[in-house]
């Protein structure tokens, strides 16, 4: 639904090694992937497929060992310190599975840090924080600290500090990991809003495949290698087959 | 930083082209941190106070010395000398004896060790605060600013508190020693001047000893912060 079809993530022959003591791991094994503006794009795949590694390059938190990532055709390996901390700051918005809330501040506190970061004064950056958590259906919650919000609650409210300075890319590290099924559907849907009301591009590695329903581009990551790039009318929702994609074997004994 | 660099071209009137976090919210955000912290703080200023107030108490006791030696004169001197200081009668001086000069550095420096200790399992346990900070966009040195921010305010509190009772003691150390003159004789302004000394060196200490672990908070790479297990 994106009437133009702007690249803002290009991924180009990405690889990466990690060496575990002795033993070098190969994680990626050559990546190549386009991600356009507005999308809502779902890397999936098994654990240990690479995708959460794939994940980290997209989003900037580690380099590659061969190969290039370039957001908004900006290459990111050849950014100092400072522009990777503005990046970070205006550009890209995370979610984490693991919520990561700052403990000490409360809910409003937590939602406008990174508006203190970028500058903006006190009363601007409360109007906006008190806004956000309106749209994640907190408003009357601010003042709590994350120890007194459900893990639902804490994962809205980082879904609005992830809005802050209005990114134009939002990535979502296994938002619903950590959360039951219906909490999970409601930040699935929550996700969904944002991509369609805001035009903001999102990009998620996650396991769960409620996702599916709502991702414009799913692309299936096995072995370090992207195995196929699918949109959502071709994806095949049997219960079989995802089996299959989401555990790299086939479920009817045919051994893998 | 080129000139058309499509990253840096968003205009909004509200926020400025910087990554920037003014020192009163620095101030603000320490000062919260150290709060809810509010017992492990605690033992952390501790050691300060007892190392501190130990430096207070031996300085105090020179002017005590000092005091006397200057009013009371030869009797004094020789009160002093059975009492074990070092009196240099000419000179109307009272000096550290090196034994006692030795075991305040080691105080200080175990104090010192104690502090490098502390700090180091607050930026431990505080390891993915701080990797979540990176990615919202947090400057390393902003880091190292608030984590020297706490430690300059735990060393305020911990070197004020230490120098006054240590110069507490050793006024009523001297009082019971040698007298109500002992307190009377002592000059007001070498007083504040050790206690000064004391407070100055306890600051200084905490700074130290925040040195080593907001360094290594600084330079830690986000995603390995976010991960970590502990």
């Amino acid at each position: 639904m994106s009437e133009d079809k702007r690249t803002i993530v290009r991924v180009i022959g990405v690889t990466k090694t990690f060496t575990m003591g002795k033993m070098e791991v190969q994680a990626l094994k050559g990546v190549d992937l386009e991600i356009f503006s507005g999308e809502y794009v779902s890397i999936m795949g098994p654990s240990g497929s690479g995708k959460s590694t794939l994940f980290n390059m997209i989003g900037g938190l580690d380099k590659p060992s061969d190969g290039k990532v370039f957001i908004d055709e900006v290459d990111i390996s050849q950014l100092d310190a400072y522009e990777l901390a503005w990046l970070r700051n205006r550009k890209i918005g995370y979610i984490f599975q693991t919520f990561n809330l700052i403990p000490v501040m409360t809910a409003l506190e937590n939602v406008t840090l990174p508006m203190t970061f970028a500058g903006m004064n006190a009363d601007d950056a409360q109007d906006k924080g008190i806004e956000l958590l309106k749209l994640v259906g907190l408003g009357d919650r601010f003042q709590h600290k994350p120890l007194e919000l459900s893990g639902g609650q804490q994962q809205r409210v980082a879904v609005a500090r992830s809005l802050a300075n209005d990114p134009s890319i939002i990535l979502a590290d296994e938002p619903t990991g950590n959360l039951d099924l219906s909490t999970g559907e409601e930040i699935i849907e929550l996700l969904q809003m944002l991509s369609s009301e805001r035009g903001v591009t999102i990009i998620s590695a996650t396991h769960d495949y409620k996702m599916l329903n709502v991702s414009d581009r799913v692309v299936w990551v096995r072995d370090g290698m992207v195995d196929r790039v699918e949109r959502r009318e071709e994806l095949d929702i049997s219960i079989g087959g995802i089996g299959e994609k989401l555990t790299g074997h086939r479920l009817n004994g045919d051994g893998a | 930083m080129s000139a058309s660099d499509p990253i840096m071209d968003r205009p909004d009137e509200r926020i400025d082209r910087l990554i920037t976090l003014p020192f009163a919210k620095s101030l603000e955000i320490s000062f919260k941190s150290l709060r809810v912290r509010f017992f492990r703080s605690m033992i952390t200023i501790s050691s300060l106070v007892l190392a501190v107030s130990f430096l207070a108490f031996v300085l105090v006791n020179l002017d005590v010395a000092s005091g006397l030696l200057q009013q009371g004169g030869a009797k004094a001197a020789r009160t002093l000398l059975a009492a074990g200081y070092d009196v240099n009668l000419e000179q109307g001086v009272v000096a550290m004896s090196a034994k006692e000069r030795w075991i305040v550095i080691l105080s200080l420096l175990v104090c010192t060790v104690g502090i490098i200790n502390a700090q180091l399992m607050s930026v431990t346990e505080r390891f993915s605060e701080i990797g979540v900070m990176k990615c919202l966009g947090a400057l390393d040195s902003m880091i190292v600013r608030l984590f020297m921010l706490e430690a300059a305010m735990q060393g305020l509190v911990g070197a004020v508190a230490g120098a006054v009772l240590g110069c507490i003691f050793s006024l009523l150390a001297g009082w019971i020693r040698f007298g109500a003159q002992a307190v009377g004789y002592v000059s007001l302004a070498d007083v504040f001047g050790s206690v000064g000394i004391a407070v100055l060196a306890g600051c200084i200490l905490s700074l130290v000893g925040v040195l080593y672990p907001a360094l290594l908070a600084a330079r830690m790479a986000p995603i390995n912060a976010i991960r970590a297990e502990h």
